[in-house]
């Protein structure tokens, strides 16, 4: 086991240097510091001097990939990309471009109000999904079945910026149930977290009830489950013992891949419900221009797709007993 | 003078493509049965004509070209050196056959159907004194949805956000498909380093959360619009063709991030069809890896894209919605509901509450992907040899 | 003993489709008393798994439905019950075995674990009795260590295991009625033997009646008391089966046992039924077996004959047997086959060979760990030896797994060998580039096992045929391509208007016939048939074998025939290579190998076929 994961990590070196490469080549390459610069700077100040300033005072004074001036290692390190991308490995995220704030300690003291709401709304979510799923697919062929799947498929038309807008509008303004954005610390945060969180489900449960469905069915046409019904065994223990332990394979592929997502939050939810979380950090950082946040904030939902990865492997031969640590 | 955007062509395309179809079901054995199929479902059959009347204003909204100025004598201007003065503007098909609502502007917010404004103002009564009443429209009970802030017609704009969201649905698959069909087949068929170079390269790609892919390329083209780079104006012969549109370089990066996954997809079945049985007897009659890839392999893989094609679709009309929020989408000169919808967010905040402009918004936008969602799932459920074999 | 264990009335299992009802099961009666096998033959389509389905009430909703009649266990009527009554029978008085051994188990839960769960549910005992139960059911149906195979997951076990294992959970709680659906179709040779035995000894040992669904007739021979023959969702003929096979009495079952190959009828034209089924939502009015029969008279076609006992506990649905219906002025005979089936010409065999092949060796390598590297090499082809001399075919036979298919791919190069020597008329092809093979590529042709396939379906039958064409002989032009293309769909018995269509409008029988179409296209002297006929009903694996054979008699082509099915073999080889584990473990001609086994897994092969006794010849009933 411990052998298994240490392999699965080792695979996942070369996609993540692979990913630091490639958001480098974009941050400095496609769009230079100088870009960088002049946009910070703004369009007044820009002078060659103002320009090489600030690459002096931010540490973008060297050229990006290879520096020939130098020798030795130096003609690698002396680069921006060595100073600035190559540090990420080692999370140490640096410092922002504009108001030369830490950005390691702020996505430490960020990815909490992101997880209050991001993880409520994918453990409430995930398991509405699959009861209304089961369910469908018990009541397959009927009209249950079809009323549950014509909701979905309408509830998954909507934009989600409209249950949003209508949630704020309705639930907030109109019943004044709860405010309408903000967050507070500790046990205050319960009521700027609810909303949010109905959002978030509302928004993901008619493609979700749907997929779930299509696996359940899937599951249910095979032939142990045949096996199962000719034992004599109950209906609710076929499907709820026999084929809902098989349909958790392809569950979790959807599933796990996306809780280290979770510390990262959503970026359309935190921004209009003003939760300052990592989501709504990043856009912040987009709208201010700020690259440095940007380019961390990238390499970060790199690291966690992949720890979902491995997570999803991991989590596959715990159910499957097929699959070995191979 | 005739004027193409970028993203006319994908409008064009997905035309050509539609054509192609019509004609293939018409011809082919396996496409044909599936259109049956499709036929059978009542709902399906309306849900395509739904998509069809959508496409039809996205092509009239397409077809554009540059007027001469007139002068005052109703004549063309003509420049000194003899040739005639385009106005700057193109103006499309759907412009012109909508310009009574185009050019009939108020001057703020109106209700649907409305005679008076919705905003009070000062207005000085024939009796010279002023009051503070609704002003009557310049032209009453002419907007059926409605006008905005600045008094342009509602329903104008969410006509004009028609051609926005169908080609950023089906102009992000379609710019992917050559991209994902090459590599997802080279990877399948050849195997070996090929395909860990592929496999690498989309793993990669895909760890790389994809909305912020996409801000990196927008903040890199600039918020405004392109900001000229890999094609300029100047690098083309032909000059009625106009590359820099911000929308399609929209596509082109939404596409970029969700090729991975068609790519994954055509891999597997590449690896599949490749262990089959017309295949080895094309091999066995010595036909080239090229001629196998372009007769067996590629056909066989059409069933596949088209079902990416219409499931992914409504995801993707929803998105700009979306990206427009965040201000990395089409930008704000687009005609788009993710616009509306922005700008329309904050009406809700007015007393009184301005609604119709949201309301139109979100109700086009629903109107094509629900049955894009409804179509698309007929379509799966006709050529997934899976469901249909069953 | 009075009471049948089962009796079925009249049993109706109807479909809604989008075509209409399909009548898949129409009105069949039977009874097995206590204590005997009882076996349902037909072809694929007839209905018969369909009715074993309908017997343990399991029948596929919300389309399938019982349009009627009634299922008696133990003078019991089952239909009637509730679903919870109707559970308490099922895996407990009634058990069912299926034919997929590898997939009726569920993955994720212990075969242990699994079959305990039967007798739990059933018995209502604890978890420990139920354990001590299933360990002891897993002893009596002979798998290796029962204790440790307990806590075992499915995918670990062979499927001759998997399928000990779904016996012992359908016995576990003796039940009255074994339903075995096809029970060894999916198995080797030498497995199905073993599982065909236990079936039986557990079946006198614990004095339960078995309902066996086949369509391999030799099988039902010497493994049943009785047997129904069903055609079209209803009963063609039933009987006992000594009666049955001597002396068969609908047209049908007669033609169904000429057309089995064998090594009696080596030499002969095998019988074939011409047509197909009629689809299930459109059955003729009158009998279901018209138009296909040899026999058929006027008002066949729109009279339905009824089942009755034509001899001493022998029923037969069929008009030639019924006095009343001849004695009718409008039932003159009008359809007339002649009985005697047409000997094959003998063929001058030449005896140079035109293949030989060399020591052998494919090898599959094992990748393994962060660096892909070499751990270790799947021997699939280790050295063997073969020769195919002109205008002959060799049988290269074996069961899943021993390498045969490797090998034959090997031999014409779709797979790179990794060494030896593979002459091909006097030229060593084996490690030739796919430029410098053109030549051999027109000479060698291959056909394949399954029908759905080995045609792609985007493509036309004319450019499928074509392809070769176009490749290996581009001097010819487009008529003369079109004319070589017609000539050879009709060489296979098709009509050339069928060119111009797509495969999913043929039937397999149709579709194997344009993949030899396809292969003869390009004028080979040698075609390897890669279990060519494996996938089909019985019927037409006989037209596609005596097209084989015809084929061979006219244009002197030599076949690499790859089987696991030795009747086949027997019916059509003349010379025999049997491979075990990537080896040939023994050669020589059919009349040798067959007669005088010398190697030990040879003989174990051999005895394990479901063989009829030689001697065995049936004429169609009525006059000519």
């Amino acid at each position: 086991m411990l052998a298994y994961m240490i392999r699965r990590l080792l695979y996942a070196i070369p996609i993540i240097i692979g990913v630091n490469i490639l958001t480098a080549a974009l941050f400095f390459y496609v769009n230079t510091p100088d870009d960088m610069a002049r946009k910070i700077l703004g369009e007044k100040n820009i002078t060659p001097q103002a320009i090489e300033n600030w690459k002096m005072d931010h540490g973008y004074n060297f050229p990006a990939f290879i520096n020939t001036k130098e020798k030795g290692a130096a003609v690698v390190t002396q680069t921006i990309f060595f100073q600035k991308s190559v540090p990420l490995l080692w999370f140490d995220f640096g410092r922002s471009d504009r108001n030369n704030i830490d950005i390691g300690a702020e996505i430490r003291q960020r990815m909490w109000p992101s997880l209050f709401i991001s993880l409520p709304t994918f453990a409430i979510g995930v398991t509405l999904d699959l009861f209304f799923a089961m369910m469908l697919a018990y009541y397959k062929g009927t009209y249950i079945d079809f009323l549950g799947l014509v909701a979905g498929v309408v509830l998954m038309s909507i934009s989600s910026l409209f249950y949003i807008i209508t949630g704020q509008y309705v639930f907030g303004k109109a019943l004044r149930l709860f405010p309408i954005s903000g967050y507070d610390t500790g046990i205050h945060a319960f009521k700027f977290v609810v909303l949010p969180v109905i959002v978030g489900i509302m928004s993901g449960i008619g493609a979700g009830i749907r997929f779930y469905r299509t696996v359940f069915i899937e599951e249910i046409g095979k032939d142990y489950v045949r096996t199962a019904r000719a034992k004599g065994l109950p209906e609710s223990a076929v499907l709820f013992k026999h084929a809902l332990k098989n349909a958790m394979i392809p569950v979790l592929t959807n599933v796990v891949v996306s809780i280290p997502f979770l510390f990262y939050g959503s970026l359309i939810m935190e921004t209009f419900f003003a939760i300052p979380g990592l989501g709504n950090f990043t856009i912040q950082a987009i709208q201010s221009q700020d690259f440095a946040i940007v380019r961390s904030m990238v390499y970060l939902g790199s690291l966690l797709y992949i720890a979902g990865l491995i997570l999803t492997d991991v989590s596959y031969t715990l159910v499957d007993p097929r699959v070995k640590f191979e | 003078m005739p004027v193409i955007f970028a993203t006319d062509l994908i409008v064009y395309i997905l035309f050509a493509g539609a054509f192609y179809f019509m004609l293939a079901v018409r011809k082919e054995g396996m496409l044909k049965e599936a259109w049956k199929d499709v036929k059978k479902r009542r709902l399906a059959m309306v849900c395509l004509s739904v998509l069809a009347a959508y496409s039809i204003v996205a092509l009239a909204d397409s077809i554009r070209w540059r007027d001469p100025i007139r002068n005052e004598s109703g004549r063309p201007a003509l420049s000194p050196s003899g040739g005639y003065i385009y106005s700057a503007e193109a103006l499309s098909i759907l412009d012109r056959a909508l310009s009574r609502i185009r050019l009939e502007n108020e001057k703020t917010y109106s209700a649907p159907l409305s005679s008076h404004l919705y905003v009070k103002e000062s207005i000085e009564l024939p009796d010279g004194r002023v009051a503070r009443e609704y002003p009557p429209l310049r032209y009453p009970g002419a907007h059926i949805l409605g006008t905005d802030k600045v008094g342009n017609d509602i329903l104008y704009i969410a006509l004009k956000g028609v051609r926005t969201g169908m080609v950023i649905g089906a102009g992000t698959t379609i710019v992917i498909i050559p991209f994902a069909i090459f590599f997802g087949v080279i990877a399948g068929y050849y195997g070996g380093l090929i395909d860990d170079i592929v496999q690498y390269l989309y793993t990669t790609l895909a760890s790389i959360p994809g909305v912020l892919l996409i801000v990196a390329f927008m903040l890199l083209f600039g918020s405004s619009g392109y900001q000229g780079g890999l094609i300029r104006q100047s690098d083309l012969v032909l000059q009625a063709f106009v590359p820099n549109d911000r929308l399609f370089w929209l596509c082109l990066i939404l596409g970029v991030t969700s090729w991975t996954d068609l790519c994954r997809l055509i891999r597997g079945e590449t690896l599949k069809l490749r262990e089959l049985e017309y295949v080895q007897a094309s091999r066995a009659f010595g036909v080239s890896r090229r001629g196998i890839i372009y007769r067996h392999i590629v056909p066989n893989l059409m069933h596949l894209i088209l079902i990416t094609f219409v499931l992914q679709f409504s995801g993707l009309v929803l998105a700009e919605a979306i990206l427009s929020y965040i201000g990395i989408g089409v930008g704000p000169q687009m005609w788009s509901w993710g616009n509306m919808i922005n700008t329309a967010r904050l009406e809700l905040s007015m007393e009184p509450v301005v609604w119709w402009n949201l309301l139109a918004s979100f109700v086009f936008m629903f109107g094509l992907v629900l049955p894009a969602n409804i179509f698309g799932d007929a379509v799966r459920d006709a050529l997934d040899p899976r469901l249909r074999f069953k | 003993m009075d009471i049948p264990v089962l009796e079925v009335k009249d049993l109706k299992t109807y479909f809604r489709t989008q075509r209409g009802i399909a009548k898949a099961v129409d009105g069949v009666s039977f009874s097995i008393p206590e204590g005997s096998t009882f076996a349902l033959v037909g072809e694929s389509g007839c209905g018969k798994s369909l009715t074993a389905l309908s017997i343990i009430q399991l029948v596929p909703g919300p389309s399938g439905f019982q349009a009627g009649g009634e299922i008696l266990l133990k003078g019991r009527p089952i239909t009637r019950l509730t679903e919870h009554g109707k559970r308490e029978i099922r895996g407990n008085k009634v058990s069912m075995i299926f034919q997929e051994p590898m997939t009726s188990l569920n993955p994720v839960f212990t075969v242990g674990y699994q079959t305990a769960e039967t007798i739990r549910l059933h018995r209502k005992k604890s978890a420990a009795e139920a354990r001590a139960a299933a360990i002891e059911m897993f002893g009596k149906v002979g798998l290796p260590e029962p204790q440790a195979l307990f806590d075992e997951y499915p995918h670990r076990l062979s499927g001759g295991m998997r399928q000990r294992v779904m016996i012992a959970m359908a016995l576990a709680c003796k039940p009255d009625l074994l339903i075995a659906d096809e029970p060894t179709t999916a198995l080797d040779v030498t497995i199905q033997d073993q599982i065909i035995r236990l079936i039986k000894e557990l079946k006198d040992s614990m004095k339960m009646a078995v309902l066996l669904i086949t369509h391999n007739l030799a099988l039902v021979y010497r493994n049943a008391e009785n047997v129904c023959v069903m055609y079209a969702g209803k009963v063609a003929e039933m009987t006992s089966t000594d009666e049955l096979f001597r002396n068969p009495m609908h047209p049908y079952t007669v033609k169904l046992l000429r057309s089995m190959p064998g090594y009696e009828k080596r030499g002969l034209m095998l019988d074939t039924i011409p047509g197909s089924v009629p689809p299930a939502t459109n059955y003729p009015v009158g009998c279901r077996f018209a138009g296909r029969c040899p026999r058929e008279m006027a008002g066949c076609a729109t009279i339905k004959p009824a089942l009755a006992e034509r001899a001493a506990g022998h029923f037969v649905s069929c008009h030639l047997h019924d006095s009343s219906f001849m004695s009718k002025p409008c039932s003159k005979p009008i359809m007339c086959e002649p009985d005697k089936v047409p000997p094959a010409p003998a063929l001058n065999a030449i005896k140079k060979p035109l293949l030989d092949v060399r020591n052998l060796k494919t090898y599959y390598t094992v990748r393994k760990g962060l660096f892909k590297r070499v751990k270790g090499y799947v021997r699939a082809v280790d050295g063997i030896d073969l020769s195919v001399r002109k205008g002959m075919t060799l049988a290269l036979v074996g069961e899943s797994g021993c390498g045969k298919t490797t090998a034959g791919k090997s031999i014409i190069r779709l797979i790179r060998p990794d060494s030896g020597e593979i002459v091909f008329n006097g030229e060593n092809i084996a490690s030739l580039g796919e430029r410098a093979l053109r030549p051999m590529r027109s000479r060698a042709q291959i056909i394949f096992q399954d029908p759905y396939s080995s045609l792609n379906p985007r493509m036309m039958i004319k450019d499928a045929i074509e392809e070769g064409l176009k490749t290996l002989k581009p001097d010819l032009d487009r008529a003369a391509r079109l004319d070589k293309t017609a000539r050879v769909l009709e060489r296979v018995g098709l009509a050339p208007e069928m060119m111009h269509r797509y495969p999913h409008e043929f039937s397999g029988g149709q579709r194997q016939r344009i993949g030899i179409a396809r292969a003869l296209a390009v004028d080979p002297e040698f075609i390897i048939c890669d279990e060519a006929v494996s996938a089909l009903d019985v019927s037409v694996q006989a037209q596609i074998l005596n097209l084989l054979k015809s084929i061979q008699r006219e244009s002197g082509i030599s076949y690499l025939f790859i089987t696991h099915d030795l009747a086949v073999v027997e019916y059509i080889a003349d010379e025999i290579a049997v491979m075990y584990m990537g080896k040939i473990v023994e050669r020589g001609t059919t009349d040798a190998v067959f007669s005088n086994p010398v190697h030990n897994y040879t003989k174990k092969l051999l005895s394990a076929i479901p063989t009829l006794p030689p001697g065995m010849s049936w004429k169609l009933p009525g006059k000519m």
